[in-house]
């Protein structure tokens, strides 16, 4: 059909010059690094001082892109064809699920250390200056009147660990059932006014916008707030348990084969290890694995009985399969379960 | 013996323009449109039907379809009237208006959505003022209704303005001039005139309302069951790894909304037609 084929040049040509003009822009080595909501400024200092020593190891000029957005939506993006390098989300069943799609090997959580966790963080309650509500442990959040901020834990990491956490927290109350561990949360989601799909855009809906009496967050989130952000104006309310949040980083391996980039990604993650690497997470407020390093901060980082996920919850496949997916305990408390 | 004469219309270029036409739909419409239908595929039947059946998608469908159906009629009604007046009526600063009604097609709808939600949260301009009073607007469905009603508002006005423009004020004067009452006029005169276009504009800010994400996530709450549209969450489904799930419910509000939009074009063409024959 000649009419289609005189469609079909102009796209190729199209096509072709913009195929020509990616490389004519990236001059030397670049690499992307797709990570959930809160690392913004994390990696952008990680990513500057890497680039550097790269930079004196190598001679090559290195750019490392850095994407965010929440955890579950990033991993998406990945599975359908984001080429990422690496990723750094904020649970390892996101990375699972990039595995399951066959783009990371199955036994990407073995690779790097501490469960391929660099940096720990937790949960914790940010809320306004003097505590208004008198807000001091998980049942409080269920109490009428309170006014809730958390994103949704069908998209947020950030979400998802929050709600474990309230979760364990209540089975391990005198009388702590399952039955008991639900009617919390549905008290406290009776609270929430507004979820968001990331972390970000939960502590805007709190911070910038000034709605409601507490903002669930992550640890690094709220002490980036209180200490950089707005001083003075926040408060942060450490619940006597919370959970210990693993972010875990991998090599995307179809990718890094693809690109020829592995053994960039592989030392760009391991230096999140070193010595140099960890001082950066903690001056970013995540709790380091580095006994030195944690020792140096130890008075930035308040201290809070932590459960696990393995031990509380038998690990994130059954967590999700729980309480996340359709018709879990999140969807019962809306009444949607069935 | 005689060729028979080709039976033709008497417009040339019909097999070209056709062609083009059919082309251009196909590559931008429908190619993507049949991926969901060979997405969905995926799903057995019965997990198809329970995933497009599900409480929270069919309360998901009921807020969307309500709440752009609401907007539309808001739009119909003040964009008939706004239009009227940009059209019937010179004074300083008409121009300036004219300009404003279509900022809504310009501004990315995100700015809208979170300029929207400021205003009308518990402490904003407007919402401080409607709190008192039992109103809330921010986080409810409500809000959804307000987003919608700001995207869809150029709809009706532009689509009315060029008809009510050719229509000479010397009809209703000649109404007028024969008896007519003003309500008389605007009966029997103006709404016939006017109304398959004003239809049309109703149905193109319904379709948009329908599809509109951007504005409305920051204004719904989203909280499901309650201020969940359906294009939410169809992006929730998608994030977690529910592809199958995800296109199943686009598909059914796809389909959904096709049947709506061809019945109202359907009414609007009759109307036309009406208007013209009458």
């Amino acid at each position: 059909m000649p009419m289609l084929r005189s469609l079909l040049r102009p796209a190729a040509a199209l096509a072709a010059a913009a195929a020509l003009a990616v490389p004519a822009l990236a001059a030397g080595r670049t690499m992307l690094n797709v990570s959930y909501d809160p690392t913004r400024e994390l990696y952008q200092d990680v990513n500057s001082v890497f680039a550097r020593q790269w930079k004196e190891k190598t001679g090559e000029d290195l750019e490392i892109r850095q994407s965010h957005g929440g955890s579950g939506k990033q991993a998406r993006s990945v599975i359908d064809g984001l080429e990422a390098d690496v990723v750094t989300l904020a649970l390892a069943f996101d990375v699972d699920a990039i595995a399951r799609a066959g783009q990371i090997a199955k036994d990407w959580q073995k690779r790097l250390p501490d469960n391929s966790a660099p940096y720990t963080s937790t949960m914790v309650f940010l809320v306004r200056k003097g505590n208004p509500k008198k807000l001091r442990d998980w049942n409080d959040l269920a109490r009428p009147g309170v006014t809730v901020i958390t994103p949704n834990p069908k998209t947020s990491g950030a979400a998802r660990w929050n709600y474990l956490a309230a979760w364990g927290w209540a089975l391990r109350q005198p009388g702590g059932s399952e039955a008991s561990a639900k009617e919390l949360l549905r008290g406290i989601f009776k609270n929430v006014p507004i979820l968001d799909t990331g972390a970000r855009a939960s502590t805007v809906t709190f911070v910038e916008r000034g709605i409601g009496d507490v903002l669930l967050a992550w640890e690094n989130e709220a002490l980036l707030v209180v200490k950089d952000l707005k001083p003075g104006e926040y408060e942060i309310v450490v619940p006597s348990v919370s959970i210990l949040a693993e972010p875990t980083v991998a090599v995307v391996d179809k990718v890094v084969a693809k690109r020829r980039t592995r053994e960039l990604a592989e030392t760009y993650l391991r230096f999140l290890y070193t010595p140099e690497g960890q001082e950066i997470a903690a001056r970013h407020y995540y709790r380091p694995r580095q006994a030195e390093v944690a020792a140096k901060y130890a008075s930035v980082f308040p201290k809070v009985t932590l459960i696990s996920i393995d031990e509380v919850f038998g690990g994130w496949d059954k967590a999700n399969a729980a309480h996340f997916a359709d018709g879990g305990t999140f969807d019962q408390i809306f009444g949607v379960g069935r | 013996m005689r060729a028979r004469p080709r039976r033709r219309g008497p417009l040339p270029g019909f097999g070209l323009s056709i062609g083009v036409t059919l082309a251009y739909l196909g590559l931008m419409v429908m190619i993507p449109l049949s991926t969901l239908v060979l997405g969905s595929t995926r799903l057995g039947l019965a997990e198809f039907w329970s995933a497009v059946s599900a409480p929270r998608a069919l309360a998901s469908y009921r807020l969307s379809i309500g709440a752009a159906l609401l907007a539309a009629l808001v739009n119909l009604g003040m964009g008939l009237l706004v239009a009227w007046v940009l059209e019937r009526y010179r004074f300083p600063g008409r121009r300036l208006i004219d300009g404003l009604v279509d900022l809504p097609f310009a501004l990315p709808t995100a700015v809208a959505g979170i300029a929207l939600t400021t205003i009308y949260s518990s402490g904003g301009v407007i919402g401080r003022f409607l709190e008192p009073a039992g109103i809330k607007v921010a986080y409810t469905p409500l809000g959804v209704v307000v987003a919608l009603t700001f995207v869809g508002l150029p709809f009706v006005v532009r689509t009315v303005q060029p008809v009510l423009r050719d229509l000479p004020a010397e009809l209703e004067e000649a109404a007028a001039s024969l008896g007519a009452s003003r309500l008389q006029i605007v009966r029997r005169v103006l709404i016939p005139e006017l109304l398959p276009a004003a239809l049309t504009g109703f149905v193109l800010a319904f379709a948009r309302g329908l599809g509109e994400y951007g504005s409305v996530i920051f204004i719904a709450g989203n909280m499901p069951m309650r201020s969940e549209i359906t294009p939410l969450l169809i992006m929730i489904k998608l994030e977690q790894y529910d592809t199958g799930g995800a296109t199943a419910i686009a598909l059914v509000f796809l389909l959904a909304s096709f049947a709506m939009l061809f019945a109202l074009n359907r009414l609007a063409a009759r109307r036309e037609a009406h208007a013209v024959g009458a």
